[in-house]
């Protein structure tokens, strides 16, 4: 009876207020879909870094006759530097850092540059003294690059230390800047959400003043007078959740699965499946959104 | 039932108290009539034993307890030991006889049957059994007034408090009010009533509390009322009619 009589209170209130509360619907299920999409792109970051982080390595560039580095001014590399790298390499303060490492010869290397610019004239005349002797090392965890490279740079016979995930550290920043924007967006809309919500709440509390008045003197308790005004914005904003879930859903599976992967079908991108794992995120801050507007508006417009 | 211990109540500090001192006591099955003028305090004090208002000063209370130390949540307990009537009805206005009086019950979870048995009872008592299916625009002012009486009794409270009920109404109606609150009375109930109506006071001959600038000035066992200055009170009625 109670049950029911809550919730015939919420839907009647939900009919008498229907273009707010559609407002209501129409402003979580944007701002959420912001959220959504922001937590999309991080996810893809995650994805993409640890794809790559496996397959990029930090190169120890050594001198040659021909580098113009002010760390190779003694000219080419010599056997006692290359070991003296090699012992570096080897050493316990590096192993907290180095997985493992490959040298790689000039000629390797030419083979490698020939290989991959095979299509060029210039790969032809390039030869093995041009390109430089190098270790190639793989980190135990590819953000400690900064380590690594100040144990190697200042070496003698080492003529740059590079590390490869540079390029992909300026892509993962440029979509860092879009998920921020994508965030500070969805902040300001989910204010405007909460507040839109109080609205709403204010607005049916006052077109209902009579029955809760009654309902008050009567001596009706606070969760049967507040609770079908709480159920009003929970409800509104849930299904704008609901609603924004679907289009995460549908970015993640229709513009990410389908098309960015088909268009790059190198790069490991992120299955609709693991969308889903930013539903329960969204639902649970449309539930605080409805909550917070409430505690706002409740206490002022409606007290026992 | 409802004690006054030295009651003081202050809306506004630059002017002078609503209530201003008052201690009284009003037992189980009194009949009470509070009367003064306008401003004396009646309203004021109406709304202290419901908890509306809280005391500046001094103590309520109200079926033994001390109302303003009584935590939020439990006010409405305190609520539903008191029916409450006033002058302007406050009927839901799209709800029918019966809904208005079954609404009382519904915000209180009480089940389905007992309030398809209790609300047709309550309307025998005030009635109005025959018009349980109008709405309160097809009804009198007595029988708008019969309704709203009807709801505050239908939980069965130990006090009704009526704050001018028959001030809206002619005064043949306000005979029929009368005589629904008095039987209300004779089941039990404690009534106060607030009024200024000196005809209804001095014929029914119960106990009357007189309120004047928010202190007693008078407390009799049965007593009669006689506006001090009768054009002062209308004057005070015309005003308060205009603002309306």
């Amino acid at each position: 009876m109670r049950f029911a009589f809550i919730l015939s209170e919420t839907f009647s209130g939900i009919r008498r207020n229907l273009s707010m509360v559609i407002s209501v619907v129409l402003v979580t299920f944007i701002s959420l879909t912001f959220v959504g999409s922001a937590g999309l792109l991080q996810m893809q970051i995650n994805q993409m870094k640890g794809y790559w982080y496996d397959r990029v390595e930090v190169a120890i560039f050594l001198c040659n006759d021909t580098s113009t580095a002010a760390s190779c001014a003694g000219g080419g590399i010599t056997d006692a530097q290359r070991d003296a790298i090699e012992a570096q390499l080897d050493s316990p303060q590096a192993a907290a850092y180095v997985e493992s490492y490959e040298y790689e010869s000039q000629e390797q290397a030419l083979e490698l540059f020939q290989q991959q610019y095979a299509n060029l004239d210039m790969a032809e005349s390039v030869t093995a003294e041009q390109l430089p002797e190098s270790f190639r090392v793989s980190l135990v965890d590819p953000e400690q690059y900064e380590v690594v490279n100040e144990m190697f740079s200042g070496m003698a016979g080492v003529e740059v230390v590079s590390d490869q995930r540079e390029l992909l550290e300026s892509l993962f920043s440029l979509m860092n800047i879009a998920s921020v924007i994508a965030i500070a967006l969805a902040i300001i809309m989910l204010i405007t959400a909460i507040l839109l919500i109080a609205t709403t709440i204010r607005l049916s509390a006052f077109s209902r003043r009579r029955e809760t008045g009654i309902m008050r003197l009567v001596g009706a308790s606070k969760t049967m007078i507040q609770l079908p005004f709480l159920a009003e914005g929970v409800v509104a904003a849930l299904l704008g959740a609901a609603l924004a879930s679907v289009a995460t859903w549908a970015i993640a599976k229709f513009f990410i699965a389908d098309w960015l992967a088909s268009q790059y079908p190198q790069t490991g991108f992120i299955s609709s499946a693991e969308a889903l794992w930013l539903v329960p995120l969204l639902f649970l801050i449309a539930l605080i959104l409805a909550a917070a507007s409430s505690m706002l508006t409740l206490r002022r417009y409606l007290k026992v | 039932m409802i004690r006054f211990e030295d009651v003081t109540k202050v809306y506004d500090t630059t002017s002078r108290p609503a209530l201003d001192g008052v201690t009284t006591e009003i037992v189980r099955g009194e009949f009470v009539f509070l009367v003064g003028p306008s401003g004396s305090g009646k309203s004021t004090f109406i709304r202290l034993v419901q908890r509306e208002e809280k005391a500046s000063s001094g103590t309520v209370y109200v079926s033994g307890r001390d109302v303003a130390r009584l935590s939020s949540w439990r006010v409405p307990h305190l609520r539903r030991d008191l029916g409450v009537v006033f002058q302007d009805f406050r009927l839901l206005p799209n709800k029918t006889v019966f809904s208005n009086v079954a609404f009382a019950m519904q915000v209180l979870g009480k089940r389905r049957s007992l309030i398809n048995q209790t609300v047709p009872e309550v309307l025998e008592t005030v009635g109005l059994r025959d018009k349980a299916h109008r709405f309160p625009h097809e009804l009198s002012g007595g029988e708008q007034q019969r309704v709203a009486i009807a709801r505050a009794v239908v939980n069965k409270p130990a006090i009704l408090l009526a704050d001018e009920p028959t001030g809206n109404l002619d005064p043949e109606t306000s005979w029929g009010i009368m005589e629904v609150l008095d039987t209300i009375h004779q089941n039990g109930t404690t009534v106060v009533m607030a009024t200024h109506d000196n005809e209804i006071v001095n014929t029914m001959r119960r106990r009357v509390v007189e309120l004047e600038a928010g202190k007693i000035v008078r407390d009799e066992a049965e007593g009669g009322y006689q506006p001090a200055d009768n054009t002062a009170q209308l004057q005070s009625r015309l005003r308060k009619t205009e603002v309306k």
